[in-house]
This record gives structure tokens, sequence and C-alpha cells, in this order.
């Protein structure tokens, strides 16, 4: 690759740019020069401080000091506002389109000048013609709601070159993309670089760096750790630059051999629920875990996971079918039943669905407990047992704790490690993980899913589910894809490839394989 | 970063008292500022006025008495809000919920008016907390069920209620000499009174409900619960939290509270159950509770405030030939004032 970074000037240079928030420097002067035809990846762990930067570049911040130039000029960005008019343009982790609207209502929503009245022909256009250059094909007049969020992706991008961006900002863009649909966006990055614009990437993906980056910053502890062009880029230095120590490596256990005889920890028979809303419904559900075995579930978000979870923990109706715990039969017992029998549950938002924002984390370490650390017939909490067992946990998973701080004053990968110390503490039999290490780092990552292995050790049974299929595939025993809300596949990870499970993630391949 | 986590201090607010205390009397003076300028518009001297009101209330024993007379059902009706409002209900059925009470709270001094006040006091405590109760349980039950906001029920509940204890009063308890009130209750269906003026045991109850609201909310399990699911209420649901019985208790314990209002006030202080009693003493609750964020202190002291207001302003009207309505003029500055919500204490 040639080096086409000495020849001009920088897009847009950041300058020494310093934030600090209460307890912490979240940037501490950063140096950034974004250049025109690159694609420049900012690497960092959670805490990293790429989301500060980002979001002072966006005008969501202001820097308490450093310059942002463009074309190096010093400009100043005090809203997204500013941002748009310097040609800066965002997509956000969470895609932020009306489902409402149609696909070219939402672009024409975003329009820097749009007119009085609109249109419809001439934006249409438009879109036809952005879309067809860049391979972003969609059909303006398809209403969001009904496009999957690959698609969906394509059309917050699509939204940004429309109003003339230049700088596009995307934030863990893969997120939530199967891997055929991670390549299909890279192909469309490219051809956005050819023609000149800027590609910032936000992540901490090495292997999506490696593959598509031009140029990488990697950030750590709110300062650059360094900047590598590709060529001179390896996973390993990528990694030291990240992390000062080495990171201690997964280590997985064989599996435990449990016997043929054993009681399932869980089974499903037949489930069915009814969706409301924009929900999934999930029909014929039939799913066994036994103790000792980690059960991965992939599948593109959306597709019934979160139903999925919450028969399982008791939130959601079961219309048809039964589920038995441990033999029990529990069906639509209420969620203290499920969590008193030892049903842990680690959802995919920490903050909304697991956490109480004003409260201490001591006191959301108590929640789900609360009968286990009552005295006095409940006129006390036990508040040195809740801090003893949540301590001890705390050292076995090398999490830190702190006890009085806010809970929604930690960062989303703090309070997800928080949430995962809570639901791992009392010797759980059923762990239930939605999109475990998302947020998190790679380090924390790590981590989190050698807890996973020590609860299948000590004889839990896991769901996870997740859509980073490298994980699953390292850490399932048996793997099931979920598509439309039924189970499009059940494989041992040995016996299937990313690009099969991909394909049935995404329901583009027909057949329907059952393998044991 | 794991170490900057762990090196982080606890976090420690600078005193919320005091900085509470500030802000209430901050939002008091310019409550009061405004509603002089509005006295010199209508040519009353303000400094005379406030003068009378300092003298009629806080200036002397009986004024005094007066203020915490009034303060009683003003305590306990935004306690009726309070509660709820910590698992995130909004109960604006304490109008209806105090007339409810009083009227069971009646039944119970009417039939067994022969008992001594030891049996007939703690039974009409019940009997009103049960009306209250009853009343709360039926927009508590439909809330729970996902079937109608508690908001509007409750609020649409508060007319029902008085016209009930009309029918009751004009079909079966009017008095021989009057149709628009019971007979006078019996001496021992009265609550006591303290040294010889109006102030009566619900000044008690008020203050004992007010030292267990914020135990239970500080101490127990079940605060911790309630506060879980007024944080985040998907959460708590998700931890195992049971949601929906907490949703019906709670508003159903708001409503018996504020059905203890009630009685305290037919026995504390009428001593006879009259035709629409409470002009509103149910919203003034609410009001006071909003106006105090729901904590404990802050009911305490905007209801000192708001009754100081309202009975020097009764007041104001005698000697200062002012119509009541400036009383309602000052209590809506109040309002205002505390709805723009100076935060003296969030500095960022």
């Amino acid at each position: 690759m040639s080096n086409p970074l000495q020849d001009q000037p920088p897009m847009i240079t950041l300058c020494g740019i310093t934030k600090a928030f209460p307890f912490v420097l979240a940037n501490d002067h950063v140096d950034l020069d974004i250049f025109k035809t690159e694609i420049h990846a900012l690497l960092g762990e959670n805490g990293a401080g790429k989301s500060t930067l980002m979001k002072i570049l966006f005008g969501f911040y202001r820097a308490d000091s450093g310059e942002i130039q463009l074309n190096g000029k010093p400009i100043l960005i005090q809203s997204p506002r500013d941002a748009r008019a310097a040609r800066i343009g965002m997509v956000f982790q969470d895609l932020n389109l009306i489902p409402a609207f149609s696909v070219a209502e939402n672009i024409a929503l975003f329009l820097p000048n749009l007119k009085a009245v609109l249109d419809p022909r001439e934006i249409n256009q438009r879109i036809n013609e952005i879309s067809k250059q860049y391979g972003l094909e969609v059909d303006p007049h398809a209403l969001v709601s009904q496009l999957s969020i690959g698609e969906q992706q394509k059309v917050e991008i699509l939204k940004l070159l429309l109003s003339d961006a230049r700088l596009l900002i995307l934030d863990e863009p893969t997120r939530v993309l199967a891997p055929h649909e991670v390549k299909a966006l890279f192909d469309i990055l490219d051809n956005l670089r050819k023609d000149g614009y800027a590609i910032l990437l936000i992540t901490h993906k090495l292997k999506e760096v490696l593959e598509c980056a031009d140029r990488i910053t990697v950030l750590r502890a709110g300062r650059v750790a360094g900047s590598l062009l590709r060529a001179d880029a390896t996973q390993e230095k990528l990694v030291a630059l990240m992390f000062e120590k080495e990171l201690s490596n997964l280590q997985i256990s064989a599996k435990p051999t449990s016997e043929v005889s054993s009681v399932p920890v869980l089974e499903l028979r037949g489930v069915e629920t009814h969706a409301e809303g924009a929900g999934t419904s999930l029909s014929g559900i039939d799913l066994q875990i036994l103790p000792g075995e980690i059960v991965g579930v992939a599948g593109v978000s959306g597709n019934g996971q979160k139903e999925l979870c919450d028969v399982i923990l008791g939130i959601e109706t079961c219309v048809k079918g039964v589920k038995f715990l441990y033999g029990r039969d529990l069906t639509n017992h209420s969620v203290q039943t499920m969590r008193r029998n030892g049903v842990s549950f680690i959802p995919e938002n920490p903050l909304m669905m697991a956490s109480v924002p004003f409260m201490t984390v001591l006191e959301n370490m108590a929640l789900t407990q609360t009968w286990r650390y009552a005295r006095h017939a409940g006129f006390s909490m036990d508040w040195t047992s809740v801090k003893a067992d949540i301590q001890e946990t705390a050292e076995r998973l090398e999490f830190p704790v702190n006890f009085y701080t806010i809970a929604k004053s930690l960062s989303g990968g703090n309070l997800q490690r928080t949430v995962i110390l809570r639901e791992l503490t009392h010797n759980p039999r059923l762990v239930v993980a939605s999109y475990l290490t998302r947020g998190l780092d790679v380090q924390s990552a790590i981590a989190a899913r050698q807890a996973l292995i020590r609860a299948r050790e000590s004889g839990a049974g896991v769901l996870l589910i997740s859509e980073d299929l490298d994980e699953l595939f390292t850490l399932s025993d048996r793997l099931l894809v979920l598509y439309g809300g039924r189970i499009a596949g059940e494989f041992k990870p040995s016996e299937t490839d990313i690009y099969e499970v991909g394909h049935l993630m995404t329901g583009s391949k027909a057949e329907h394989v059952t393998n044991g | 970063m794991s170490q900057t986590v762990r090196s982080l201090p606890r976090v420690s607010f600078s005193n919320p008292l005091v900085n509470n205390l500030i802000r209430y009397l901050l939002m008091t003076l310019l409550a009061l500022l405004l509603f002089g300028v509005i006295l010199l518009l209508s040519g009353k001297d303000p400094i005379q006025s406030y003068r009378d009101i300092f003298s009629s209330t806080l200036g002397s024993a009986y004024g005094f008495s007066e203020v915490l007379v009034a303060m009683i059902p003003m305590l306990i009706t935004a306690l009726a809000v309070a509660l709820p409002a910590r698992v995130g209900l909004i109960n604006v059925g304490g109008e209806g919920q105090l007339y409810i009470g009083a009227a069971f709270a009646t039944w119970g001094a009417l039939i067994f008016k022969e008992q001594p006040s030891w049996i007939l006091l703690p039974l009409m405590t019940l009997l009103g907390m049960l009306g209250g109760a009853l009343w709360a349980f039926i927009p508590g039950y439909l809330k729970s069920i996902g079937l109608v906001n508690e908001t509007i029920t409750t609020l649409l509940m508060n007319s029902i209620a008085p016209k009930i204890v009309g029918f009751l009063i004009f079909g079966f308890w009017h008095s021989p000499m009057d149709t628009v009130k019971t007979d006078n209750f019996v001496a021992a269906a009265r609550l006591p009174t303290f040294f010889g003026t109006r102030v009566h045991l619900g000044m008690g109850f008020a203050l004992v409900l007010l030292l267990l609201f914020w135990f239970f909310m500080k101490y127990t399990r079940w605060g911790l619960e309630m506060r879980a699911i007024g944080g985040n209420s998907q959460a708590a649901r998700r931890n195992g939290v049971p949601l929906k019985g907490y949703l019906i208790i709670v508003m159903c314990i708001g409503g018996a509270i504020a059905g203890l209002a009630g009685m305290t006030m037919v026995s504390g202080f009428y001593g006879v159950l009259l035709l629409n009693f409470s002009i509103g003493l149910g919203f003034m609750g609410f009001l006071i509770c909003w106006l105090a964020g729901g904590d404990p202190l802050g009911i305490f002291l905007m209801s000192f405030v708001v009754a100081v207001i309202t009975t020097g302003g009764n007041l104001l009207q005698l000697t200062r030939d002012l119509p009541y309505a400036v009383v309602n003029i000052l209590l809506a500055l109040t309002l205002f004032v505390v709805l723009a919500r100076p935060s003296f204490s969030k500095g960022k």
C-alpha cells in the first residue's frame, strides 16, 4: 500500500485534546491526523477515551484544551450542527433511524437544506445515484422497520453521504453484522476511500482493524499509545500498544464429561411466545442445556434472542410448550422463582435491564438476592454479607469493584463487569448470558469468558447468546442458530464454519440444517 | 483502568441536609419576594402584610399551634403521594382516598359509639385506612394488569368520592338538626388534643409515619426493592423483584395513608363528617410532596411553609382586606419557583 500521507495536508487535525471528567482524565493531549482517502482505525480498550474523543470531534463535548483543525485552519465545534457544517458525519452504535419512516424520509429528514415542500422524486433520485455508486443499494420506499440491521447501517451511511459529509465516523459498525455483511461493509468503505472520503473507524476488534484500516491509532488510558501503518502492524504489536501487560490467554478446560443420563439444567419443549409490537415471536423452540455445558446461540440480534432470554427468566409468557428446570416443570413461573432456583441472567444492556442507575453498586448487588440478605424479617439488610460475597467473587474473577459508586456513573464496560460479578456470585445453576462481552475491552472480555468457563466447570449450564462468532466457536460445546424466532440450525462447533452459520443467521440459506 | 477505578474515592456529596435546607429557604424567599410585588401592585404594604402573617402564625403560641393543626393533613396526604412515588406511581387520588377513609371512620364512630375510646379510636383508624386502601386498590390493580394509567384513574376517582360521602350523609347519616353533616361524634370517638389547643393526635400519627417512611426506604429489604422499581422497573423485574405485587400493595398503602388523613380530620379536627369537608387537602399533599421531591424532611419543611402561608393568609383577608385568592397566588408562586428547580446543590 502506498503511503499517501505525506503528499497532502491532513483533512482534520486534533491537537492536544484534553478532557477531564471527575476522577478520570478521559483524553490527555491526544493528537490525531485524519487524511483524505484513508480508513483510520481508532483502537483501544474500554475507557481508553475513544468515544470521548469522537464526541468532542462531533461536538457533544467540549475539550478542556486543545484544538481541532479543518484543512489546517482551526475551527470551533460546539455542537453536532457545527460538526456537520464542517462535513463530519457520524454513524452511532445504536442506529438513529425512525422505524416508521421510509428510507427516503429518514434521509430527507437529515439533509441540511431541506426544502419546505419535499420533492420525493428528487430525493429518491439522489439516493439511487449514490447508492449505486457505492454498492449501498436499498429501496428508498421501504420502511426502515422492515430493514435488517445491515441495511439500516447502509441507510445511515447514505444519510451522511447525501448530506455531504467528507469524514465518516463509524462507531463499532461491525457489532451487529454477520460475517459476510462485515465483508460487504468493508468493501463499501474501501470504495468510499478511493473517492476521497476519510473514514474513522472506532473498534476494539483487532482482526477487523488489520483487515481494512490504512492507519491505526491506539489509545490507552486517554493517551495515544501509538500510531501505525497497516503494513507495520501485527496483532501482537497492537495488543502490546493497547495493554501494558501481556494478555492472559483464555484457558478452556476440556468439557467435563457429563453422564448421558444426567437431568438437563434447562429443557424447553416446543416453546412458543406471542410477540407484542416490534418483538419477535418464538416458535417451536426445543432446547436442552446439560450441566457443565455451554450452549451458544448465534443470530443477528432481533431474531428472538431477547424473547428467548425472557422466556427462560419467566418474564415472557409461554403460550405453548413447557419449560423444565432440573426436571421440574416451571413453565410460566415468576422471575423470583426462577432466580431462587439458581437462574442467573446477564442481559444485553446492563444499564437498562440489570441495574438501577441511581443506586450504589452495593445496593445493585443485593437486588437479585434480597431474600438472602434480609435480616430481622426484612427490617434490615445485611450489607456486610453482600460485600463479603461479592468481594470473594471479585477476587476469583479478578474484576475490580467499587461498592459506593453510583451505578449510573460507571462506564458501560465497568457496569457490565459489575453485573457479571453479581450474576456469577451465588453459584448459579443456569447462566443465561446475552451479549456477554458487548462493550467489554479485550482484557475484560477474556476475564468474562473465563468466568463463564469456571461456571461451567462447577457444573452450571450456560446459554450464551452472542453475535461474536469467534466467541461462540471458542466457548460453545454446542451451537444453535436463531433466525426469525426459530432455531435454524444446531451444530457442534467443530462440525461447521463461520460462513455456514453466518448464512443461516441471515436466512440466506434456505435448507434446514440439523445436526445432533 | 482497573487501578483508576480502585483508587476512586467514595463518592461523597457535600452535606445534602444543609443543601436542601438552603434550597428550600431560598425558594421560599424568592416566592415571598414575588408575592410582595403583587401586594405592592394591589396597593398594600407588603412589609406590614408579612408582619401580620408572621405575628398571626409564628409570633404567638396560639398562632403556632394553628400552623401545626394545618400541617397535620398536609403531612399525611403528602406521604400518601410520596410512598407510591417511590415505585414510580403517581397518586393524584389523595383527595378521594381521604374522603372514603373519613367515611369509613365515621361509620365506625356512629355505629360503635358506646365503645370506650381505646377500642373506638383504633377501630376508626383501621377503618379509615381500610377505606382509603380499598379506594386506591382499584387504580393500583388496573395499573398492575397494564390496563389504565394510575394518574388518570386516581384523578378521576377524586370526583366520585365526595359524591359517595354526600350520598351517605344525605341518605343515612345526617343529623336531625342539619342535613349537610352527621351527628357530632361522641367524645370517645375524638382524637385527644394537646395543651388546650386544636393540635390533635393526628400530629403524632404524621410524625411516626414520616419516621417509618424514612426508615423503611433506607434500611429495609422492601425499601430497597421499592427504590429499585422506582429507579428502573425493567431491571427490577429481571432481577426478580415482584413488580405487580408491589404496584398494588404500595398503591393500597398510599391510599390507606390518605384514608388515615381523612380519619384524623373527622375525628381530630371536626368531630363530625361534613359534606365537602376537604377542599383540596389531598391536592395540597400532592403539591407538598412534589415540592419536597418526596423526601421526608422536605415534606416536613414544605408542609410547615405551606401551613404558615395558608393560616397567615386567612388572617390577611381580615386585617388587610385582601381576598382569600391571594393565598392561592402566593402558593402558586411557590410552586413556580420550585418547578423552576434551582439546583443549588448540583453544581457541576
